[in-house]
């Protein structure tokens, strides 16, 4: 592997695909959106009975918390699909796979504009809903609820762990579609998973806490690992020339 | 130099290129000419080290294409324009080229001087700064061109450089080519184009999944044709065409006082048609020999084939 490669193919399709208004503004709105949405439902529920209940307010929080992570699963896959499927459109892959550059350095730079931009995004907007959140709330709790060891494990180890998985699933799933559109919407369906545990949560069917989000760490862990190398096979010159239509 | 011993490539049960041996000598341009799915793209695409071989050995400068190690510092040596341009669309000339530049490991001041020589020679220096897709369809070759050009590579293959372009772009191409050929690179070109191939290359190889001839334009027109001739005659009479078909002449046009006659491939020439002629009583005013092109030789070999 070459960094300055890696990183050269990096650049390249960051200032590419910022160039994409859609991107930019799911970039943007993502993280306002949460950010804030949260904090305003925080005092919208509570407007009746004078605020959301001390016993309630914890795992409502954790709840909102972990909607990032299902952010964190949506945003690199439409950067993906742009990076990959726009390349196979316009035939630019050819040139590119023309350098002496690696196959797994052209991957990893793909990866790298697909995740990095999605995880700053995602940590600008839990950043914020657990700054407003936590103003909100302390009051009620008597306490700064967060950061909290929970928030820690989602922001560094859940948040980026779901953004890499998700790009490798467009990855493979780029090998395969032929149009942007159609590429987001299959690896859209990553996010199926994280919105059921998302939901699964808010209905009190399961609890986030900190052990059973390092319990999905470490299976993330292992799903990315599995998926890097199932990519890696999809992603190599001769596959990508020769049957990638 | 290039050298290919029994190359061969397979896709599934098909059979893109079989059993290819080619040497090309540095500072040699040398073009591929088959019809579509003849194999050319996948020859450029095997000697640029992009995919493997199935059978066979092909090295570049020395280097085994068939080596997972060799075939990535082959690629560093070449350069490659695939048929399409490929480019960014969101990209300026000079940003692509910086960003290729970089990839060949180039320095900073480096790619700057090479992007600016490139862009003046080809005419794009004034569009520098526009995004690709705001480019003609020329303009965007010629930056294609530039692209495989950016590492000043020694050896350039060129898929179909000038398909699809108006002529004055593709006499740019062309242009640069013979420019490349006087400072001694390398060239593989495949093309459609036969007046082309006649004009830039020093050889040219007739693929069609195997490599049917391979020699200078000349040769192969010489070699392959049959040499054709007019006879301007005061006035054509028929005993003037029995004397052609007594020499074996097989085939006689007739147009006005003019015959074409295409002369029978050993034996018979033009001198030995005239002097027939005036000594059964023609009066002969001019005789011109036809040359054949390249495109009536490739036509011939394609066709000895169907």
């Amino acid at each position: 592997m070459t960094v300055a490669d890696v990183l050269t193919i990096a650049g390249k399709d960051l200032f590419v695909t910022m160039r994409h208004r859609s991107i930019v503004a799911a970039l943007v709105l993502f993280p306002v959106l949460g950010g804030l949405g949260f904090p305003l439902v925080l005092v919208f529920a509570g407007r009746k009975t004078g605020g959301v209940p001390a016993d309630v307010l914890p795992a409502l929080l954790t709840s909102f918390q972990f909607f990032f992570v299902v952010g964190a699963a949506i945003l690199p896959t439409a950067i993906a699909a742009y990076s990959l499927v726009g390349e196979k459109m316009e035939r630019s892959l050819e040139p590119l796979l023309a350098t002496p550059t690696s196959d797994v350095d052209v991957l990893l730079g793909k990866a790298l504009t697909a995740v990095v931009p999605s995880v700053v995004a995602t940590w600008i907007g839990v950043t914020v809903f657990m700054t407003i959140a936590d103003i909100q709330a302390h009051g009620t709790l008597g306490l700064w609820f967060f950061p909290n060891t929970t928030a820690l494990v989602v922001m560094l180890l859940l948040i980026p762990l779901v953004a890499v998985v998700s790009a490798e699933v467009s990855v493979l799933v780029s090998a395969r579609a032929n149009d942007v559109r159609s590429a987001q919407q299959v690896a859209g369906l990553i996010v199926i998973p994280f919105a059921a545990l998302y939901v699964a949560s808010e209905v009190g069917a399961i609890s986030l806490d900190s052990g059973s989000m390092l319990g999905l760490a470490a299976l993330l862990l292992v799903v990315a690992i599995a998926l890097f190398f199932a990519a890696r096979a999809a992603f190599n010159r001769e596959e990508i020339l020769t049957r990638w239509k | 130099m290039i050298l290919t011993d029994g190359l061969t490539r397979r896709f599934g049960s098909v059979l893109a290129v079989e059993d290819l041996s080619l040497s090309i000598a540095d500072g040699e341009i040398f073009g591929l000419l088959g019809p579509n799915g003849a194999g050319k793209t996948t020859t450029v695409r095997m000697l640029a080290g992009l995919i493997g071989v199935s059978s066979g050995r092909a090295s570049v400068a020395g280097l085994d294409v068939t080596d997972r190690a060799q075939a990535r510092e082959v690629r560093r040596l070449v350069g490659v324009l695939p048929e399409e341009a490929g480019l960014y669309g969101d990209l300026s000339a000079v940003r692509t080229l910086d960003f290729f530049g970089r990839l060949y490991g180039m320095s900073k001041s480096a790619r700057n001087d090479r992007a600016e020589v490139l862009l003046t020679r080809l005419g794009l220096w004034e569009r520098r700064d526009d995004p690709a897709s705001t480019l003609s369809k020329g303009l965007k070759q010629r930056l294609a061109l530039a692209r495989a050009l950016v590492h000043d590579p020694q050896i350039v293959l060129l898929d179909e450089p000038t398909a699809n372009l108006d002529p004055e772009a593709a006499g740019v191409v062309r242009d640069v080519l013979l420019e490349l050929k006087v400072q001694g690179r390398t060239i593989v070109v495949n093309t459609h184009r036969l007046e082309e191939a006649e004009r830039v290359c020093d050889r040219v190889g007739i693929l069609r999944t195997r490599l049917l001839r391979v020699g200078t334009p000349h040769e192969l027109r010489t070699a392959l044709t049959k040499s054709r001739t007019v006879i301007e005659l005061e006035t054509v009479r028929d005993p003037d065409l029995a004397v052609l078909r007594d020499l074996g002449v097989d085939a006689v046009v007739v147009t006005a006082n003019r015959i074409e006659a295409t002369l029978p491939s050993r034996g018979v020439t033009s001198a030995d048609v005239v002097a027939a002629l005036v000594s059964g009583g023609a009066r002969v005013t001019g005789v011109f020999a036809v040359e054949e092109s390249l495109e009536d030789a490739y036509l011939s070999i394609l066709g000895d084939l169907t």
